[in-house]
């Protein structure tokens, strides 16, 4: 039996003239993930994409749990392909799907026509399957309202689509057609929930991380890595920056004043990113801030940071509550991996009280007390290490 | 220049245990359960291996059973006893100080009811005699302590244990953690007067992957696996031949270890004396401890940054116990010190391929440590 994959996509349809482009980039995002499984061919028609293995030892279990991830798809399916014709319609419902419909008590059948010189209309289609799974499955019921397992039955111009429910798709808009943008990853539970969320808008990712060692270990990294892996089986491929800021961290921490400490760090952390995100052609920068979260993420330790930002600055967490940001990170699975024990550059160095409304005025002066200030973040960025991070190679 | 000491962590591999290993990877593969000549040559690596070990422990090779882990060598021992002795009694009595592989197997025991009595350690880490002979009564089934601390290098006087036992006539066993003693000091079970005795291979410079248990002869412990039958039934399972081989092989190639150890020891006193210029630096190992094992705090460098700060430089070693991750060692708690110095504290763990001038370089890279790093604001 030839089996072929269902897509519903989103959005999509409301974006006029753009559309098609937007189903170009979207194929190519699917093309990218599952290419290593094997070959497929893509069909658009309609609001469904069509992908056919070309050969029957094609994973498609794999392929389907990482189309799921794939942004811009609202439903996810899997179809079995046969002749236009009644009986043998009925045969592949029953070798496709009988299994499931036994172990069902209530059901339903969705026909769909598109091709109209097929000789049964979609309700009478509805019959001649319902009254076949009924005379095959002894004490399942019709439930048209809510069926526990509904069985769609597609008339296509080529053949008919034989399928079971429907899979959720991840959503959001296919990534690369909202642009770029830079994520600050520190290794915590929120920067990837952020990165997760614009990359689901569509945005395609670079990632900066900071590590200060000796301070942080290379554990920390690692853990970063883990994390943006995660992410990319939604996001697609990551570029990620690793900047070596330990220079900086001991400069503030001998030059500047211990309660405006982080708030500095953080001024100089956004100067670094925006230059790197700037060279990498990104649109602007996210950061996983939740508005009054830590000492750093006051509204008024926000307006600090955010006037050295050279882009805009999403914050896609900042009304978030930790617990409903850590419902998304268990979602995408990378809370484990976010609540391993490693020092990050944030935690080292930790004022004892830490100022919580720095105005704009003090942490310019602050800055200011950095005595070489720009040709340290200069070395930063030039001794950035790029690495390609992808989950599926 | 790469300078490897965390050596009560792993070790690395010697020569001669390498080429018993490659030998039984490529040409004596076979399972020692067969009874094709390939089987029986298999067979006769295993006895020959277990003379080997049975030739360093000073007893006979019919009490060494190969388990694949240090661990399941404690585990089995522990539960194993327990479970032959449960009718005679219900009292337990260990240290606070043991490794997790001893601890949470008494945590375990302590939920299923067992009355389980955790020794104190005086200040130099080790636990006093006068706290064995109050806890020891007709009562106890099972004395279980580790012969050298795997964090400090304290060393029990283990040797005590069955004097004490004898005079209570408790019907106890007497188990005992060398791990970290093999193959550094004599460890011999008989002269100790113990009944059980676990070792490992990979602090020996054996690969990883192989432990064993000393069962004195006519002492009958349940096995903790059930399978195959394999050493005597007590660890079941196809022997892993290739990682006992290297065990024996690195067995036999050990030095005679009291002069070992006192090279070791004048190590020791080298790295004392240069640690000594470096103010910052308290040492923690009691000073009668075994020498290949040196604690100490550099006041005001967590471990971890000290790790990472001489990782940097090609020079390993390991904050407390590498088995446990991310908690604050228990040992150094049971020894009274302050939290800050616990929390700066690091294991450097020498063997007898330690150099002097690793040493003068690990002692250098400290005081560069101290000088350059600085994390309080």
């Amino acid at each position: 039996m030839k089996e072929i994959i269902l897509l519903k996509d989103g959005e999509l349809a409301l974006k006029g003239l753009n559309r098609s482009t937007f189903e170009d980039i979207l194929i190519k995002n699917i093309r990218m993930r599952i290419s290593s499984l094997g070959n497929f061919t893509y069909r658009k028609s309609q609001s469904t994409i069509v992908i056919e293995p070309e050969n029957e030892d094609i994973d498609l279990d794999e392929a389907v749990s990482r189309i799921c991830k794939v942004f811009g798809l609202v439903g996810v399916s899997r179809a079995a392909v046969c002749e236009k014709d009644i009986d043998k319609i009925l045969e592949t419902v029953w070798d496709y799907l009988g299994d499931e419909l036994m172990l069902s008590k209530t059901f339903k059948v969705n026909a769909k026509r598109a091709d109209k010189k097929f000789p049964l209309t979609s309700p009478e289609i509805c019959d001649e399957v319902g009254g076949f799974i009924l005379s095959k499955v002894r004490g399942i019921k019709v439930d048209v309202h809510n069926p526990e397992y509904t069985v769609t039955v597609e008339i296509r111009d080529n053949a008919a689509y034989i399928r079971g429910p429907q899979l959720k798709g991840a959503g959001g808009m296919p990534t690369g057609t909202g642009g770029r943008a830079c994520i600050l990853i520190s290794g915590g539970i929120d920067s990837p929930v952020a990165a997760y969320m614009m990359a689901k808008r569509g945005v395609k990712l670079t990632a900066v991380h900071f590590a200060s060692p000796p301070y942080t270990s290379e554990l920390a990294e690692m853990k970063v890595h883990e994390l943006l892996k995660k992410v990319s089986m939604y996001s697609g491929r990551i570029n990620l920056f690793t900047v070596h800021f330990t220079a900086l961290q001991e400069a503030i921490r001998d030059y500047c004043p211990e309660d405006m400490f982080t708030v500095t760090m953080r001024r100089v952390m956004m100067k670094i990113a925006s230059a790197l995100a700037e060279w990498q052609g990104c649109e602007a920068v996210i950061t996983g801030e939740s508005l009054g979260q830590v000492a750093s993420q006051t509204i008024k330790a926000i307006r600090c940071t955010d006037e050295c930002a050279t882009l805009p600055v999403f914050r896609p967490c900042i009304g978030m509550d930790k617990n409903e940001i850590v419902e998304i990170s268990r979602k995408i699975d990378t809370f484990d991996i976010s609540i391993r024990p490693y020092e990050d550059c944030c935690t080292v160095f930790t004022p004892r009280h830490p100022k919580t409304r720095p105005t704009p005025e003090m942490a310019r002066e602050t800055e200011a007390l950095i005595p070489n200030e720009d040709e340290l973040i200069k070395k930063c960025i030039e001794e950035a290490q790029m690495m390609i991070i992808e989950a599926f190679r | 220049m790469e300078i490897y000491l965390d050596n009560s962590a792993t070790t690395k591999v010697c020569p001669e245990a390498v080429r018993a290993v490659t030998d039984c990877l490529t040409e004596n593969y076979g399972n020692p359960s067969a009874v094709h000549s390939k089987g029986i040559k298999a067979k006769m690596l295993l006895d020959a291996s277990r003379q080997k070990i049975a030739d360093v422990l000073s007893c006979d090779s019919s009490e060494v059973y190969f388990s694949h882990s240090g661990t399941l060598a404690n585990n089995t021992a522990i539960f194993g006893a327990v479970e032959a002795k449960r009718k005679t009694g219900n009292r337990i009595i260990t240290t606070s100080l043991e490794h997790p592989s001893v601890s949470r197997c008494m945590d375990k025991l302590e939920k299923c009811g067992f009355e389980v009595i955790r020794l104190a350690p005086s200040a130099n880490g080790s636990f006093r005699t006068e706290q064995l002979v109050n806890t020891v009564n007709k009562n106890t089934i099972l004395i279980s302590t580790m012969l050298v601390n795997n964090e400090t290098g304290a060393i029990n006087p283990v040797e005590l244990i069955s004097k004490v036992v004898k005079r209570a006539s408790a019907p106890a066993l007497i188990h005992i953690d060398a791990i970290q003693a093999f193959g550094k000091i004599p460890v011999k079970p008989a002269r100790m007067g113990v009944d059980l005795l676990s070792i490992s291979g990979h602090k020996v410079h054996a690969p990883k992957g192989v432990g064993a248990l000393y069962i004195r002869k006519g002492i009958k412990i349940k096995p903790f696996l059930s399978g195959g039958g394999q050493e005597n039934d007590m660890f079941s399972g196809t022997e892993a031949l290739p990682a006992i081989a290297g065990f024996g092989a690195a067995a036999s190639a050990l030095p005679d270890l009291n002069r070992q150890l006192e090279q070791t020891r004048n190590l020791k006193n080298f790295a004392l004396n240069e640690l000594s210029k470096i103010p910052a630096v308290e040492i923690n190992s009691p000073s009668d401890a075994l020498p290949y094992i040196l604690n100490i705090s550099v006041t005001g460098i967590p471990s971890q940054v000290l790790i990472n700060y001489l990782s940097q430089k090609g020079i390993y070693i390991s904050a407390g116990s590498a088995c446990k991750k991310g908690h604050r060692s228990e040992v150094l708690i049971a020894m009274g010190l302050p939290a800050k110095r616990i929390d700066s504290a690091v294991r450097v763990s020498m063997s007898r391929f330690t150099t002097q001038e690793e040493i003068a370089v690990f002692c250098e890279g400290v005081n560069d440590a101290v000088k350059n790093i600085r994390t309080k604001l």
